[in-house]
């Protein structure tokens, strides 16, 4: 099982970032939490979509399952379609939040996160095609 | 920590005025705890002009990219033209070029070219500002005219609101919301957890606050309404009370129409600090009290709130 | 075909108010067909004091890309030529995100496999009537939910008339940015209605500058004269605007519109009035035009 965390620092041992989509930095780590790494986010000025654009790509990196604080509509039907779990969590350090997903104490999202049925500003453009 | 956002869905009820007085009222009432603002409405962002903003940080805001044709590669095939679905590529004298205030930057045109003449170049859409101001940090934007991705730049500003109200010792984030209820509104509602609507008796204020509450029931948010300009027309007023009434939405007060409001614009202050024993600031008050009711019941819990 | 357009940037400066008091009058007084266009789709209002009888409708849709599962090879062009991230490859297929989609088409066109098909979704409606005075008004509606407001914009826009208007007034949304542009692009002349207070006075000059980037004529209306003290007239003389009428502040006006009662209804000689702003923006345009 590899976990991916978001992260404002990519420090395993301080505390990590709500934000899905948009975070500075993702740490990925296997199940027996010796080989952290350390992975910018290449969503992190996307045009929009970026939810979409980080599940593609941690799909890529292997990762069975995240850690974050807020899932959009989006992203959270991206994660569901990839098959990876997607972890509710609202503080600790990356190292404890794998910890606790380990030992079942941490929450999976049920859904996406209270946000725009129609994403967050990933349409700002003029247009939809018109026939 | 709530999110708190101001819509009217038509234009000029009044969202600014009270969104500034708001800040104000909070500012006064927790001190210690500021809250964050957030001018949503970045076409026309007027709330930075009540609020003595001291700018601490401004960032360039990349909206998004525009397509340039290579003159000396193209070879006149019309390829792009053909597919360009937003008439963003206009043939003069049989050469082919881009409308920059057409192009949506999709790139169709581009992975079409047979001939790899078209680049995609990315666009400064605006900027956008971190400030101080006596009412809490307040995080403001200016959208350069005529640009597309206004709601991106929204997402943005919140985005970064949201970060720093995870870091800070803020407990609300108040958002000034635009007017409409298309992309930049459903960017400003997105995370927010009590809307107000604010209306006005007008036959105009009542058909549009129908359609932003239609827009709002796409959310999982507390909508809250109250009147500006209440006196104005008071059957119109009427009209609204029985329209809230049936959809079972609280009107938390109702404002009546007062020039203290448009002096207090003129002075850069909230009316509820300009003058504080106007009509205005009364009602103002009135309805925030009754709102900060509203808002520590809906405010996220540390457990994640599930949505409907 | 003449058309004016009616803008503002700050909402709630008396747009509406002003495009159907110009409509009113030229169709009082002329035999031929005046039409208004009311492009502010997310919260249309002309219909409301013209009390039109909507004859016709049409749908207004976006196409959105559709992947058939059996025919994708999980190839992933889509997800690189799309620009917004709305098509992506999960567990070797591709997966569409609609919210995201703009509808260029790209995908669909890059697939190597024609995989994709796409799908209208409707977004908005436009409807079409006749109103009081005679007065042809068309709008259109965003269905409450949907972010695109410029398709709905555009497709009001390009919906022919089997009626032939000689005059097209265009009611435009607030703001400054593409739903603004796309309702007022290619018009003869822009008027800007705003107010004499802070928020008119820095609007106005959004607004202004759109008018600059596409390259229209523009003239002032100051509605509300007696609000505030912003120097309207001031930064118009410095930048060379005509202000082509002031509407003082009145409790009557403010009272009748409310009851959805049109300026002309509340004040008749406003007709005049607006006749003679046409005639000058006419001859403001019959001068450029000449040699």
């Amino acid at each position: 099982m590899k976990y991916a965390i978001s992260s404002s620092t990519g420090n395993p041992d301080t505390e990590f970032s709500a934000r899905f989509g948009r975070c500075t930095y993702f740490l990925i780590v296997d199940e027996g939490l010796d080989n952290w790494e350390k992975i910018s986010n290449p969503a992190q000025n996307a045009q929009g979509g970026a939810g979409t654009q980080v599940v593609q790509y941690l799909a890529e990196q292997g990762v069975d399952a995240v850690i974050s604080g807020r899932y959009g509509p989006n992203a959270y039907d991206a994660l569901d379609a990839a098959g990876m779990k997607a972890y509710l969590a609202d503080s600790g350090t990356p190292r404890q939040l794998v910890n606790q997903a380990q030992s079942g104490s941490l929450r999976l999202a049920a859904g996406p996160t209270g946000e725009a049925m129609h994403g967050q500003g990933g349409r700002g453009g003029r247009g939809g095609g018109r026939q | 920590m709530t999110q708190l956002v101001v819509l009217s869905g038509k234009g000029g009820t009044g969202k600014t005025n009270l969104s500034a007085a708001f800040s104000h009222l909070y500012q006064q009432k927790y001190p210690g705890h500021l809250a964050l603002l957030v001018d949503a409405d970045v076409d026309a962002a007027n709330l930075a002009l009540l609020l003595e903003a001291e700018e601490l940080s401004k960032e360039a805001f990349i909206g998004g990219a525009i397509a340039r044709i290579d003159p000396d590669l193209c070879t006149d095939c019309g390829r792009c033209q053909e597919v360009c679905r937003f008439d963003a590529v206009i043939s003069r004298e049989e050469k082919f070029c881009i409308d920059p205030i057409a192009c949506e930057g999709c790139a169709a045109c581009l992975y079409q070219c047979p001939e790899n003449a078209i680049a995609l170049q990315k666009q400064q859409a605006g900027e956008w500002y971190i400030s101080e101001t006596p009412y809490g940090k307040f995080f403001h934007a200016h959208l350069y005219p005529a640009q597309e991705n206004s709601g991106k730049l929204v997402a943005l500003i919140k985005s970064r609101a949201q970060e720093e109200l995870e870091n800070s010792s803020a407990d609300l984030m108040l958002v000034d919301g635009p007017p409409g209820i298309g992309c930049p509104v459903i960017s400003a509602v997105s995370g927010a957890n009590v809307v107000l609507v604010v209306t006005e008796p007008t036959l105009a204020g009542l058909h549009d606050l129908g359609r932003v509450l239609e827009t709002t029931t796409h959310f999982d948010v507390q909508v809250e309404v109250c009147i500006n300009k209440s006196d104005l027309y008071p059957e119109g007023a009427q009209q609204i009370r029985k329209y809230c009434q049936e959809k079972g939405i609280d009107i938390l007060g109702e404002i009546p129409f007062d020039l203290a409001i448009p002096r207090a614009m003129n002075q850069g202050q909230p009316v509820t600090k300009f003058d504080p024993q106007s009509q205005s600031s009364i009602a103002i008050k009135g309805i925030w009290e009754r709102l900060m009711t509203v808002v520590e019941k809906h405010s996220t819990e540390k457990e994640l709130i599930q949505v409907k | 075909m003449r058309r004016i357009a009616v803008a503002s940037g700050k909402g709630g400066t008396g747009k509406t108010t002003v495009a159907v008091a110009l409509a009113e009058s030229l169709s009082q007084d002329s035999e031929q067909i005046v039409l208004i266009s009311d492009c502010d789709v997310e919260a249309p209002n002309v219909h409301l004091y013209l009390d039109p009888d909507f004859e016709q409708s049409k749908a207004v849709h976006v196409l959105i890309p559709q992947v058939d599962e059996d025919i994708c090879t999980g190839c992933g062009i889509c997800s690189e030529v799309c620009q917004y991230n709305a098509i992506i490859l999960l567990k070797d297929r591709a997966m569409v995100f609609p919210s995201l989609c703009h509808g260029c088409g790209s995908c669909t066109l890059n697939c190597p496999e024609n995989a994709i098909r796409e799908i209208p979704n409707q977004i908005g409606i436009l409807e079409r009537g006749i109103g009081n005075g005679n007065i042809y008004l068309r709008h259109g509606l965003l269905n409450p939910g949907e972010p695109l407001t410029v398709p709905v914009i555009a497709a009001l826009r390009k919906w022919n008339d089997e009626f032939s208007a000689r005059i097209e007034i265009i009611d435009s949304p607030p703001g400054a940015s593409c739903p603004v542009v796309e309702a007022i692009r290619r018009v003869d002349f822009l008027l800007l209605v705003t107010e004499p207070t802070p928020f008119g006075l820095h609007d106005l000059k959004q607004a202004h500058q759109v008018a600059n980037e596409l390259g229209i004529r523009t003239g002032v209306i100051i509605n509300r004269d007696g609000l505030g003290e912003a120097d309207i007239q001031g930064y118009c003389l410095d930048n060379h605007i005509p202000v082509l009428m002031t509407i003082p502040l009145d409790r009557n006006i403010g009272a009748g519109l409310a009851r959805g009662d049109t300026l002309l209804e509340i004040y008749p000689e406003y007709g005049d009035k607006f006749r003679a702003l046409y005639e000058k923006v006419d001859q403001m345009l019959e001068e450029a035009v000449g040699p």
